[in-house]
């Protein structure tokens, strides 16, 4: 430890202003603070600087994106060889997920983070962490067969477009790796809608099983045709789907992970799908198909619901401040949800859109709840103030 | 007063300041990026290159002949109802204009619809004939009316070459983009036709404008 810590301190004079390389400080110093936490000392005040830092907190969500990550691997593989109609270990389907998947994390890590380092050097601010996250989300809500120059393209777009214009992390109004999704979403529909949520590229004597279909639950529920996953798949994940949405169980785990570190917001996750099953308990009694039908909590466990009540709705530069509003914030991202999957055949899913609606919003709530507590102070002193002059 | 006109009639055609009435709105007064007028067409004609580059010309000609004639009858107009004569100045040029696209190119007339009769409310052409033609002779009208429509015009043209060969992947209708491309993998960007990415070009604009040109930069 002690050598590393020295080697650091070697290299460190050539960064500083007079250095060789004092142009590239910022990328030095975002490589320093990975190893260890710079001894900054507050100055004014009596200001506790804790060790959990940006760097820390992001950390923590990557830990808890691990579940669905190695899920989504697994799943990745197990899909392919369903698909051929091929019994092979468990270690083959791992191998098989961990080629297409691990690529396109790479290129979305060094894409982001390129654009990150750059703007961090040329505006000679601190290279923030908060893309080290996104750069993890990005993959987990794309499908597996998404190219990687398109993965590149999205990642250079939320980047820029999403933060940078605002002045980097924590200025964004938008969520990052969703903006990526609904980026490709719409430059490119036919690269993620209809059957690409499996890898089908087959080897040579290799061909597809008869009557393969590779549709999402929400596609058959949304055409009516087709044979639908039990809910004990839904539920595990054993579903074609984006490479980390398909398993809420993995995305339970991870919530727990946030929750317990305090990282994100239980008021938002849970009233996510409290509002989900709210509205597919008042379609269902409106129900005129099939889909409007169908049990309320299966909307839960279907395609990315979890994934993004878990992950995405949380941002908690996005999302809702106010503790009030975190509930009204998440609640209308559930409501949405239902109804866009439901009621508009153009979107079998409508995480993504609900998510970024309310970004939109968040604000706003922020606003009226503020508004609406100062108010009831006010009133609250005013009915003091009489009672003492009386 | 004989002096006057002498000294008058002796500034050059292209004086210093002439030049700048025509060159600054291109730069450092765009009406776009610099004043976000007329941003409506914009984001609305800018699918293709062919289009806006009509469209362009019709609004360098309506400007440029607005502010000649508003600066003619500078004199003669009434303050109270100085708008509506110039509505109806422009009304009648933009008349004129779209009658000659649909003589001549039948086809992009039918595409810019009614974008072109919509010049008629651009806010640049009410901006500068108020702003400028009825204070100012007719010459430097003139210069002032085709400079801001130029500004305006070469906008709407870099936002239209990037939109077309990116969402198209062809300018002026003819493929840029090889096959090969193409045949690689290469998908055109949907989203480039899509009027948010006009807005987010333009944004663009506005920040590379911005950045290489700090005293644009207002801080408020």
């Amino acid at each position: 430890m002690k050598a590393l810590i020295n080697l650091v301190e070697k290299v460190k004079p050539n960064f500083e202003k007079g250095g060789r390389f004092e142009k590239f400080y910022r990328t030095f110093e975002a490589f320093e603070t990975f190893l260890y936490v710079k001894g900054d000392v507050t100055h004014n005040g009596s200001h506790i600087r804790d060790a959990m830092d940006m760097k820390r907190t992001m950390i923590h969500v990557i830990i808890a994106l691990i579940p669905p990550l190695l899920f989504g691997i697994w799943n990745v593989g197990f899909q392919h060889y369903k698909a051929l109609g091929l019994e092979v270990q468990f270690l083959d389907q791992v191998l098989f997920g961990a080629i297409k998947v691990i690529p396109i994390i790479v290129v979305s890590y060094a894409v982001g983070l390129g654009i990150e380092f750059a703007f961090a050097n040329a505006r000679n601010h601190e290279v923030n962490e908060g893309f080290l996250v996104s750069a993890m989300l990005i993959p987990l809500v794309l499908p597996v067969t998404t190219p990687l120059w398109m993965v590149a393209v999205a990642t250079a777009f939320a980047v820029v477009i999403g933060k940078e214009v605002f002045g980097g992390t924590g200025m964004n109004i938008l969520n990052p790796a969703l903006l990526a999704r609904a980026f490709l979403f719409f430059a490119y529909p036919s690269y993620l809608s209809g059957e690409i949520w499996i890898d089908t590229t087959l080897q040579e004597g290799q061909q597809l099983i008869d009557g393969f279909s590779g549709a999402t639950s929400l596609a058959i529920m949304a055409a009516g045709e087709g044979t639908m996953p039990s809910d004990f798949d839904l539920f595990f994940g054993f579903i074609p789907g984006s490479i980390g949405e398909t398993s809420t169980l993995a995305i339970l785990l991870g919530a727990f992970v946030l929750i317990a570190t305090g990282i994100g917001s239980l008021r938002i996750m849970t009233s996510v799908f409290i509002g989900g099953f709210a509205m597919g308990l008042l379609l269902n009694i409106f129900a005129v198909n099939d889909f409007m039908a169908m049990p309320a909590y299966r909307h839960l466990i279907m395609g990315g619901f979890a994934f993004g009540a878990v992950y995405m709705a949380t941002d908690p530069v996005s999302a809702s401040q106010t503790g009030t509003g975190k509930y009204i914030y998440g609640f209308l991202i559930g409501v949405l949800t239902v109804l866009i999957r439901v009621l508009n055949p153009a979107y079998p899913e409508g995480m993504m859109l609900a998510i970024l609606f309310m970004n939109v919003f968040a604000p706003l709530i922020d606003h009226y709840v503020v508004q609406a507590n100062i108010r009831k102070r006010l009133t609250r002193m005013k009915k003091v103030r009489l009672q003492t002059q009386a | 007063m004989s002096e006057e006109k002498k000294t008058i009639a002796k500034e050059k055609l292209f004086s210093a300041k002439n030049k700048r009435l025509l060159s600054d709105p291109i730069g450092k007064s765009n009406p776009i990026t610099v004043q976000v007028l007329g941003v409506c067409s914009v984001l609305a004609v800018t699918v293709q290159l062919k289009a806006s580059l009509v469209l362009a010309i019709a609004v360098v000609a309506v400007m440029g002949l607005g502010n000649v004639i508003i600066s003619l009858l500078r004199h003669g107009i009434p303050p109270r109802i100085r708008i509506i004569v110039q509505l109806t100045v422009v009304a009648s040029l933009v008349i004129l204009v779209d009658q000659v696209l649909e003589a001549f190119v039948y086809d992009v007339s039918r595409q810019l619809s009614v974008f072109v009769g919509l010049i008629i409310t651009n806010c640049i052409i009410m901006g500068r004939l108020e702003a400028f033609a009825l204070n100012n002779k007719v010459w430097p009208s003139f210069l002032d009316g085709i400079g801001n429509a130029a500004g305006y015009g070469s906008i709407l043209l870099l936002v239209a070459a990037v939109r077309e060969l990116f969402g198209s992947g062809s300018l002026m209708g003819y493929q840029i983009v090889p096959n090969a491309f193409y045949e690689f993998g290469y998908v055109d960007n949907g989203l480039m036709i899509l009027p948010p990415m006009a807005l987010i070009t333009v944004g663009i604009m506005i920040w590379v404008h911005r950045s290489r040109d700090k005293e644009l930069v207002d801080v408020s």
